[in-house]
C-alpha cells in the first residue's frame, strides 16, 4: 500500500509520515505532483491559512494533478485539518479563496458559525458519528480526537458530513464525498484512535 | 466538549532533561528521548519541549533532535527555545513539530507573531509568557528564559500577542517555577481574563489539587507541568482521574482494539 503525502510546503509531513508508516504503509512524501499518480492513497495534509495553502497548491499545478487522480481515477484523498478545508469550494481565511472544491462547501471562522467559546479550538474533542461510516470502523462513537484550528468547514450538503464535534456550535470534524474524506481534527496526532482511523482510510476500497 | 489538557513540559539542555526552581539551579533528569517514549506510551494529551540554552546562547532550534523526539511522538509536539524567524518555524514543522512557543524573540519583533500566524495560522504559534510577580501586585515579562527584564506588564503583553495573532498563551509564573507550591492563580486568572484565546497555564503544580484550582478558579484551558512529574510518583493519568472526580472534562484514553 503506497501512500502519498502532499508536500506542498506547509505542514507536520513528519508525523503524518510517521503514523502511516506506524499502520503499515510504504509512504512517499510527494514533492511534485507527478509522484501522486503512483500511489494508492493520497493524503492533503496542512498546517497553516487557507490562502496561502491554496496559493503553494496552485502554484505548484497540485490542483490538476488531484482532479485527475481523484476524480478520473477514483483514488481515495484524505484532507488532514487545512488539508480537509481546502478541499471546499471557498475559504475566508486570508480573503476569500477559491478551494479545490472536492467537497461543495465554504471554510470560515469559528465566530462567525456563531461559536463564542475561545478561538482557536485548540485540545482534545469528542466525536460523534451522524452515519456509520468505514472511517470510524472499530472506533468508539465520542472518542476523543486532537483538534487545532480558527476556521470550519460549512458542507452546502448535509449529507456530506460524517461526524461532528461540539464546540459552543456544532463543528464538521469529518465529512466524506465518494472516496473523497476529510477531518479537522489530526488524525496523526490523536494517538490510537487516530491511527486506527489512518488503517480505516487505508483499507477502505471504492466501490 | 473539549477537554482540560494536561501537559509534561520538557525542558532541554545540552542533550538531557533538566528541571529547576525559578528558572535555576538546573538539576538533570536524564536523557530527552526515552522520557518522550514513556509519555508517549502512556498516552499524554500533549508534551511541551523548551530548549532552555538556545535564546541565552543565541543558537538556533536543534531541527534534527526535534525530528527524532517526533518520530516517537504520537501525540502533539510544541517545540520552542530560540526560535527567531519563520524559517526556523518550517523547518521545525518539516521535523514534526505541530506548534512552536516563541518567548524571547516576540519582544525585540513583535511582528514575527503576525507573520507566523498569518503563514502558519494563529493556531500553530504559541507565545510563551515567563512572568514574575513585584512589590505592587504586577506581573512583568522577563526574557532569554527570565534573565532578562523587558520592561512590559504580562497581562498587557500577553493581550498584545492575541492582537497580533497568537494561537496560545503558555504562562509561567518565575516565582512559582520549581516550588511545587501551586500555580499563580492571580496571574492566570487576569491573564485568561484580558484574552480570549487558550492559556497554558505553568509553573508551581506540586500536587493534583493544584491543578484542579488552576483550571476552576483561575479559568487554565490547559495544565503544563514538570516538576511534578519528574520527581514525585504523581503521573498525567493521575492528574486527569483526580480532575474528573472534581468535574472537569478529561480525555478518555482510548478504549478497544488497538492498533499494533
Amino acid at each position: 500500500m503506497k501512500v502519498a503525502v502532499i508536500n506542498f510546503g506547509m505542514g507536520n509531513l513528519a508525523s503524518v509520515r510517521r503514523a502511516f508508516e506506524d499502520m503499515g504503509a510504504e509512504v512517499l512524501v510527494a514533492n511534485h505532483p507527478a509522484a501522486i499518480y503512483d500511489a494508492n492513497r493520497i493524503v492533503l495534509p496542512g498546517v497553516g491559512a487557507f490562502s496561502e495553502g491554496m496559493a503553494c497548491l496552485n502554484d505548484a499545478g497540485w490542483g490538476t494533478a488531484l482532479h485527475e487522480v481523484v476524480i478520473n481515477q477514483g483514488k481515495p484523498l484524505l484532507g488532514i485539518c487545512l488539508g480537509m478545508q481546502m478541499l471546499a469550494t471557498t475559504g475566508h481565511e486570508g480573503g476569500e479563496t477559491k478551494g479545490l472544491g472536492l467537497i461543495p462547501g465554504d471554510v470560515k471562522r469559528l465566530d462567525a458559525v456563531g461559536c463564542k467559546f475561545r478561538v482557536p479550538h485548540v485540545g482534545w474533542n469528542d466525536v460523534k458519528y451522524l452515519k456509520n461510516d468505514t472511517l470510524f470502523n472499530g472506533i468508539p462513537d465520542a472518542s476523543d480526537f486532537y483538534f487545532v484550528h480558527s476556521y470550519t468547514f460549512v458542507p452546502e450538503s448535509p449529507a456530506h458530513l460524517i461526524a461532528t464535534t461540539s464546540y459552543d456550535c456544532n463543528v464538521a470534524a469529518a465529512i466524506r464525498n465518494g472516496n473523497v474524506f476529510g477531518c479537522q481534527f489530526h488524525p496523526e496526532k490523536s494517538s490510537k484512535a487516530g491511527r486506527l482511523l489512518l488503517r480505516n482510510f487505508m483499507d477502505y476500497v471504492s466501490c | 466538549m473539549l477537554k482540560i489538557r494536561v501537559i509534561p513540559t520538557l525542558l532541554w539542555k545540552n542533550f538531557g532533561l533538566v528541571k529547576g526552581v525559578g528558572f535555576d539551579s538546573w538539576r538533570r533528569v536524564g536523557p530527552a528521548l526515552p522520557v518522550i517514549k514513556v509519555y508517549n506510551s502512556r498516552d499524554v494529551d500533549e508534551l511541551i519541549l523548551v530548549d532552555i540554552m538556545a535564546s541565552q546562547e543565541g543558537n538556533k532550534p536543534d531541527h534534527d533532535s526535534v525530528g527524532d523526539f517526533s518520530e516517537e511522538c504520537a501525540v502533539p509536539l510544541t517545540v520552542g527555545g530560540g526560535i527567531t524567524s519563520l524559517d526556523q518555524i518550517v523547518s521545525l514543522l518539516h521535523a514534526g513539530a505541530d506548534k512552536v512557543a516563541i518567548n524571547t524573540a516576540a519582544y525585540s519583533n513583535p511582528t514575527l507573531i503576525e507573520a507566523a500566524a498569518g503563514r502558519f495560522g494563529a493556531q500553530c504559534v504559541v507565545v510563551s509568557i515567563d512572568a514574575r510577580r513585584f512589590e505592587d501586585g504586577r506581573y512583568g515579562c522577563f526574557s532569554h528564559s527570565a534573565t532578562v527584564n523587558v520592561g512590559r506588564d504580562s497581562v498587557g503583553w500577553a493581550k498584545e500577542m492575541a492582537d497580533r495573532g497568537a494561537g496560545e498563551i503558555l504562562l509561567t509564573s518565575i516565582d512559582r517555577d520549581g516550588t511545587m507550591l501551586g500555580y499563580d492563580l492571580e496571574l492566570v486568572e487576569r491573564v485568561v481574563r484580558a484574552v480570549d484565546i487558550p492559556v497554558i497555564a505553568s509553573g508551581g503544580a506540586g500536587n493534583y489539587q493544584h491543578m484542579i484550582d488552576v483550571v476552576k478558579q483561575a479559568g487554565a484551558s490547559a495544565v503544563a507541568a514538570a516538576s511534578i512529574f519528574h520527581f514525585t510518583e504523581l503521573t498525567p493519568a493521575g492528574v486527569k482521574l483526580a480532575m474528573q472526580a472534581a468535574g472537569i472534562p478529561v480525555r478518555r484514553n482510548f478504549i478497544g482494539n488497538a492498533p499494533k
